[in-house]
C-alpha cells in the first residue's frame, strides 16, 4: 500500500486492473508467444535461417533503406520544421497540415498512390522514366515509401524543441559578432541534435517495420527487393513458422533496442533543454 | 466543538508532514492555519476534508470521528487554492453541482443559487464560464459552490494566494462578512501572517509539521510561545548576546538578565515598537543616527544605527514622526522598553522583561 | 503530440514577427521554396493523385467500382471491424488514462511503455505473433480446434490484430490532457459529495471530450486502414475476409487500378477528415488556453 500515495479519487483498482488485463491479452500474451517460440528454436536452426542468403539480403535491404530514409527525413524534416517554426509565408498552414498526412493515411493507400505516381503513366514517372530513373519495383521506390511514412516523426519531434529554443542564445551570439552560419552550426545545431536524433530513431523504427506501402511499390523479389517483413510474410504463407519466428524475433529485438535508444534520447533531450 | 484533532500525524514516504498535532475549533469560529510553506498546514486542512488520510490520530467533526468517513460524506465545503472550478460548466452549474448531488428539488436549487449569487455579488454571471471571470470572481464562485450545500465546516486552502494584492484586500473583507452572515465554522490556510492576523478569530501556527502555538491574533503577537512564533509573527529585532555579571551585552546595548549564568550565550528579541526614540539626546540611554525611514502607510519603520554599527529597527506612527520632527541622518537617543530572552526554537519562552528605565514619553504606546 | 502542436504555430508566428536575428532574405526564401517544393512533390502529390486516379476514368467507373459485390463486402467487413475495435479501445483508453494520469503507482512507466509498444512493432510481426498464439499450430490452436473456434483466417483474428495496432491512440491522446488538468476538479466534486461515477461522468469526461473525439477518429482511421497485420491473419478471400486495404491490394494485383483507387479514396477522405478534426481540436484547445489565461478586468 505504501507504494501508492493515498488519493481520495476512486476507481484506481478498477481502471488499473482493467488496463493490465487488456494489455495482457492484447500485448503480453502474443509477445510472450513469440519469445517462447523463438526460445524453442536451437541456435544452429536460428543461424541457418538468419544467415540464409534470402534473409541476409532482406535485412540488408530493410536496414539500408531505413537508414537512408531516416537520413533523408532528418534533412528534409529539419528543413520543414525550421521553415514552419521560423518563417511566415503563404500556404504555411497547408504545409503544416500536410506533414501529418502520411501518419493519417493508411499505408496501403500511400503505397498504391506512390506506385501510380512513379509508374510510366504517372505524374512523376512520366518525367523520370524517360530520363532513365526507374522508381517502381526498385530499391529507390522502397526508400521513397519508407521516407514518406517516416516524415511526420522527424518534423513533429523537432518542431516543439525548435519552438522552445531560447531566442536569447542566438541574440547573444549575434551581439558577439557571430554570423548566422556560425550561430547555426555552433549554437542552434548542438541544442537541436538530441531532437534530430530522436526524430531519426523514430522514423528509422517506423521504416524497419513498414510493410503496407512497400509491397505496392516494390516488386518483392527474393534476394533483390524483398524487405524483412515481406520475408516473414512469405515464410508464414508457406507455414514455415520456425523461419518466420526467427526473422520476427530479430525485428522484435531491434524494435526494443530502438525503443530503448529513443527513451534514452528523449531523457537526454529533456535534460538538455532545461 | 466543531472540529477536533487528536494527536494527528501524517507521514509521506519518509517525510513526516504533520507531527502529533492536536487542537480544536469551536462552533462558528474563523480560524487561520498559518505557517511557512511546507509547514504542514495544507496537509492538516486536507486531512480534515478527507482528501488525505492521517497516519495516526483521530479527527472529529461535531464530535463524530470521521477518519473512516469518505470525503463525500463529511459535509464539508472546500475551496481549492486555484479554485478548481469545473471548466466545462457555467457559474450556475458550478454552484448547483453539490445541490444536485444531494438531490435537491429544482426550484430549491434555483432559489439557493440565486441567493448565493446575490450575496457574493455575482448576479448576472450565471451563464458565464470560469474562463470568462476575473480572479476575484472565480474565487467568489468557488466559495459560493462550497457554501451551497450548507456544509458544517468551510475549509479554504490559501484562498487569497492566486489573486493580486488589490483584490486580495477586498476578498478578505468578503470572507469576514460571509463568515458573519453564515456563521459557519471556517478554517483557512495562509502563509501570510498579516492576512491571518486581520481575518481570523484565532490562529494556529505550524512549522515543519509541528503545531507551534494556537491563540488569538493578539495572543500570538504579544505572547509568542517560542522563538519561531516570535519571529514569524511581526517584525522582531534579534540579537545574540553573552551574559556577564547578570547583564547580557551586545555591543553597547545592555540587557539585565539577573537569573542567567556568566558566559551563557543567549538571543535577545524585541519588537520595533519597544524601541523608543527621542530627539532629546539626553533623554534615553543610547545614542544613534536615524539611517533610513520606511514609509509603510500610517506606520513608519525606522532604521537606527548605533555608534558600534549595530542596527536597530523601530516603528512609530506618522504623527509621532511629525511631532518629533525626525529626518534621515538625524542624531537621536533611544532605549529598549521591553525585550525577551529567546532560547532555541520550540522551547517555551519566558515572559517579557521590562527593565527599570527612565519614564518614557507617552508616545508610541500600544502600537 | 496534438496538444503542443498549436502552441507551436501561435508562438511561431510571434517569433516570425519580432526576431531581430534572422537569415538574409535570400537564404530565407531559398529555404522556404525548398521546403514548399518538397512538401508539394512528396506530400501533396500522393494525396491529389489518389483522387485523380479514382475519378479520371469517370464518375460512373468510380461508382461501379464501389458497387462491386466484393468491394461492398470489404467495406462492410471493415466497418464491422472498426465497430468492435474502436469502442474496446476507447474503454481501454479511458481506464488507462484515468489510472496513469490521476494516480501515482509503482510500474507506471512500465505501463506507459507497454502502451507505446504497438507503435514500434512491425505490423507483420504483430500478425505473426497472433498466428503463434491462435493459429492451427499456435499455443491455443489445439484448444480452439477442439471447440471449433476459428480466430486466424477469419474475422476475430482481423479484429484482434486491429485492436493491437490501434489501441494506443485513444490512451495516448487522453493521458496528457488528463495529466494537465490535474485532479483538483475531481477532488472538488468529491468534497461536494459526488460519487466516483458522477465525478467521472460530469467533471472528467466533459473536459477531455475533444481528446476522446480525436482519439476515436485517429483510432478509427487506423483500424480501417490497417494492412500489414491484417494481411497476415486474414485468409484474404474476396467477399469474405477482405477488408478495404486487402481489397485494394488484390484489385491492384488484378490491374484494376481505377477500382483500387476508388476504394483508396474512401480511406483518403477518412484521413482528411481526421486531419480536419485534429486541426479544429487544436484550434479549440489553443483558444481555451488563451481564454483561461486571459484575466478579465475586475469591475469595481
Amino acid at each position: 500500500m505504501s507504494s501508492r500515495k493515498f488519493n481520495a479519487l476512486p476507481g484506481f483498482g478498477l481502471t488499473l486492473g482493467f488496463s493490465v488485463l487488456y494489455l495482457s491479452i492484447i500485448v503480453l500474451i502474443p509477445v510472450s508467444a513469440l519469445v517462447l517460440k523463438s526460445l524453442q528454436i536451437t541456435w544452429p536452426e536460428f543461424w541457418a535461417v538468419i544467415k540464409s542468403k534470402q534473409a541476409i539480403s532482406a535485412f540488408k535491404l530493410t536496414f539500408g533503406a531505413s537508414l537512408i530514409a531516416g537520413a533523408l527525413n532528418c534533412i528534409f524534416g529539419s528543413l520543414l520544421a525550421w521553415v514552419l517554426v521560423r518563417y511566415r509565408f503563404p500556404g504555411k498552414k497547408l504545409i503544416d497540415g500536410l506533414v501529418d498526412f502520411p501518419f493519417a493515411l493508411p499505408t496501403a493507400v500511400a503505397g498504391l498512390s506512390l506506385a501510380a505516381l512513379f509508374s510510366k503513366d504517372g505524374w512523376l514517372g512520366s518525367f523520370l522514366i524517360p530520363m532513365g530513373v526507374q522508381v517502381t519495383y526498385t530499391r529507390i521506390g522502397i526508400v521513397i515509401a519508407l521516407t514518406f511514412v517516416g516524415m511526420p516523426f522527424a518534423v513533429r519531434t523537432l518542431q516543439p524543441v525548435l519552438e522552445n529554443l531560447d531566442a536569447s542564445l542566438e541574440e547573444v551570439a549575434a551581439t558577439m559578432g557571430a554570423g548566422r552560419f556560425r550561430t547555426f552550426c555552433q549554437v542552434v545545431g548542438p541544442s537541436l541534435l538530441p531532437a534530430i536524433l530522436t526524430g531519426f530513431a523514430l522514423s528509422f523504427a517506423r521504416a524497419v517495420g513498414e510493410y503496407g506501402s512497400v509491397v505496392f511499390i516494390s516488386s518483392n523479389l527474393p534476394n533483390k527487393t524483398q524487405i524483412a517483413p515481406s520475408l516473414i510474410f512469405a515464410f508464414l504463407e508457406t507455414n514455415d513458422y520456425t523461419k518466420a519466428t526467427a526473422v520476427a524475433a530479430v525485428l522484435l529485438v531491434i524494435s526494443f533496442v530502438i525503443l530503448g535508444i529513443i527513451n534514452y534520447l528523449e531523457n537526454w533531450s529533456s535534460r538538455f533543454n532545461q | 466543538m466543531s472540529i477536533e484533532l487528536k494527536n494527528v500525524s501524517k507521514v509521506f514516504g519518509q517525510v513526516a508532514a504533520v507531527r502529533n498535532v492536536s487542537f480544536s475549533v469551536k462552533d462558528g469560529e474563523l480560524v487561520a492555519l498559518l505557517g511557512p510553506s511546507g509547514g504542514g498546514k495544507t496537509t492538516v486542512l486536507r486531512m480534515i476534508a478527507g482528501l488525505e488520510v492521517p497516519t495516526s490520530g483521530d479527527i472529529l467533526i461535531r464530535g463524530q470521528r470521521v477518519n473512516d468517513i469518505r470525503v463525500q460524506n463529511r459535509n464539508i465545503g472546500f475551496v481549492f487554492q486555484n479554485y478548481a472550478l469545473f471548466k466545462t460548466m457555467n457559474v450556475f452549474k458550478n454552484i448547483a453541482f453539490g445541490l444536485k448531488v444531494k438531490k435537491w428539488k429544482k426550484p430549491d436549487i434555483e432559489e439557493r443559487v440565486q441567493s448565493l449569487l446575490e450575496l457574493l455579488d455575482l448576479k448576472g454571471m450565471e451563464k458565464r464560464f470560469p474562463h470568462q471571470l476575473s480572479g476575484g470572481q472565480r474565487q467568489r464562485v468557488a466559495i459560493a459552490r462550497a457554501l451551497a450545500p450548507k456544509p458544517s465546516v468551510l475549509l479554504l486552502d490559501e484562498p487569497f494566494g492566486a489573486v493580486d494584492a488589490k483584490i486580495r484586500q477586498e476578498l478578505r473583507e468578503w470572507l469576514v462578512h460571509l463568515h458573519d452572515d453564515f456563521n459557519v465554522t471556517t478554517l483557512f490556510v495562509t502563509h501570510d501572517q498579516e492576512e491571518a492576523m486581520e481575518v481570523s478569530n484565532r490562529i494556529v501556527i505550524f512549522s515543519k509539521g509541528n503545531l507551534e502555538q494556537i491563540g488569538s491574533p493578539r495572543e500570538v503577537y504579544e505572547q509568542p510561545s517560542n522563538e519561531f512564533v516570535a519571529r514569524f509573527i511581526g517584525v522582531m529585532n534579534v540579537l545574540e548576546a553573552m551574559v556577564e555579571g547578570g547583564i547580557a551585552r551586545v555591543n553597547e546595548l545592555e540587557f539585565p538578565t539577573p537569573d542567567l549564568k556568566n558566559g551563557e550565550k543567549i538571543k535577545i528579541g524585541f519588537r520595533p515598537y519597544a524601541v523608543q526614540i527621542s530627539t532629546d539626546l539626553a533623554l534615553y540611554r543610547y545614542r544613534g543616527v536615524l539611517r533610513h525611514t520606511f514609509f509603510l502607510g500610517i506606520l513608519l519603520r525606522l532604521e537606527l544605527e548605533l555608534p558600534s554599527g549595530q542596527i536597530l529597527r523601530s516603528r512609530i506612527t506618522k504623527e509621532e514622526y511629525a511631532i518629533l520632527g525626525l529626518k534621515d541622518g538625524m542624531e537621536i537617543s533611544c532605549q529598549i522598553k521591553q525585550f525577551r530572552i529567546l532560547s532555541t526554537e520550540n522551547a517555551t519562552l519566558t515572559a517579557e522583561i521590562t527593565p527599570n528605565l527612565p519614564a518614557p514619553l507617552p508616545l508610541g504606546e500600544g502600537i | 503530440m496534438a496538444g503542443n502542436l498549436k502552441s507551436i504555430q501561435r508562438k511561431g508566428s510571434e517569433i516570425a514577427e519580432k526576431r531581430g536575428t534572422e537569415e538574409s532574405p535570400v537564404v530565407k526564401w531559398t529555404l522556404i521554396s525548398l521546403a514548399v517544393l518538397f512538401a508539394v512533390l512528396f506530400l501533396l502529390l500522393p494525396l491529389l493523385n489518389v483522387f485523380y486516379q479514382a475519378f479520371h476514368s469517370g464518375l460512373q467507373v468510380y461508382l461501379d467500382s464501389l458497387r462491386d459485390a466484393d468491394s461492398k463486402s470489404a467495406i462492410i467487413l471493415t466497418l464491422k471491424v472498426a465497430a468492435v475495435t474502436v469502442p474496446l479501445n476507447v474503454i481501454f483508453g479511458l481506464a488507462a488514462a484515468w489510472a496513469i494520469a490521476k494516480f501515482d503507482f509503482r510500474g507506471k512507466s512500465l505501463l506507459n511503455t507497454l502502451i507505446d509498444l504497438p507503435f514500434s512493432i512491425s505490423p507483420v510481426v504483430a500478425g505473426a505473433m497472433y498466428i503463434l498464439v491462435y493459429g492451427v499450430h499456435g499455443y491455443f490452436g489445439p484448444f480452439l480446434m477442439k471447440h471449433d473456434i476459428r480466430v486466424i483466417f477469419s474475422t476475430p483474428g482481423i479484429i484482434l490484430v486491429t485492436v493491437f495496432t490501434t489501441f494506443p491512440f485513444v490512451a495516448r491522446e487522453l493521458i496528457p490532457i488528463m495529466q494537465s488538468t490535474g485532479t483538483e476538479q475531481e477532488q472538488a466534486a468529491l468534497t461536494l459529495g459526488a460519487g466516483g461515477f458522477r465525478t467521472f461522468w460530469q467533471v472528467t469526461l466533459p473536459s477531455v471530450k475533444w481528446g476522446i473525439i480525436y482519439g476515436v477518429i485517429l483510432c478509427n482511421a487506423r483500424a480501417m486502414g490497417e494492412f500489414g497485420a491484417v494481411s497476415v491473419v486474414s485468409a484474404n478471400v474476396a467477399g469474405e475476409t477482405q477488408t478495404i486495404p486487402l481489397r485494394i491490394d488484390s484489385l491492384y494485383l488484378e490491374s484494376k487500378t481505377a477500382a483500387a483507387f476508388a476504394l483508396a479514396s474512401i480511406l483518403a477522405v477518412l484521413a482528411l477528415i481526421s486531419m480536419a478534426i485534429k486541426t479544429y481540436f487544436e484550434w479549440k484547445t489553443e483558444r481555451e488556453e488563451a481564454l483561461a489565461q486571459m484575466v478579465v478586468e475586475e469591475p469595481s
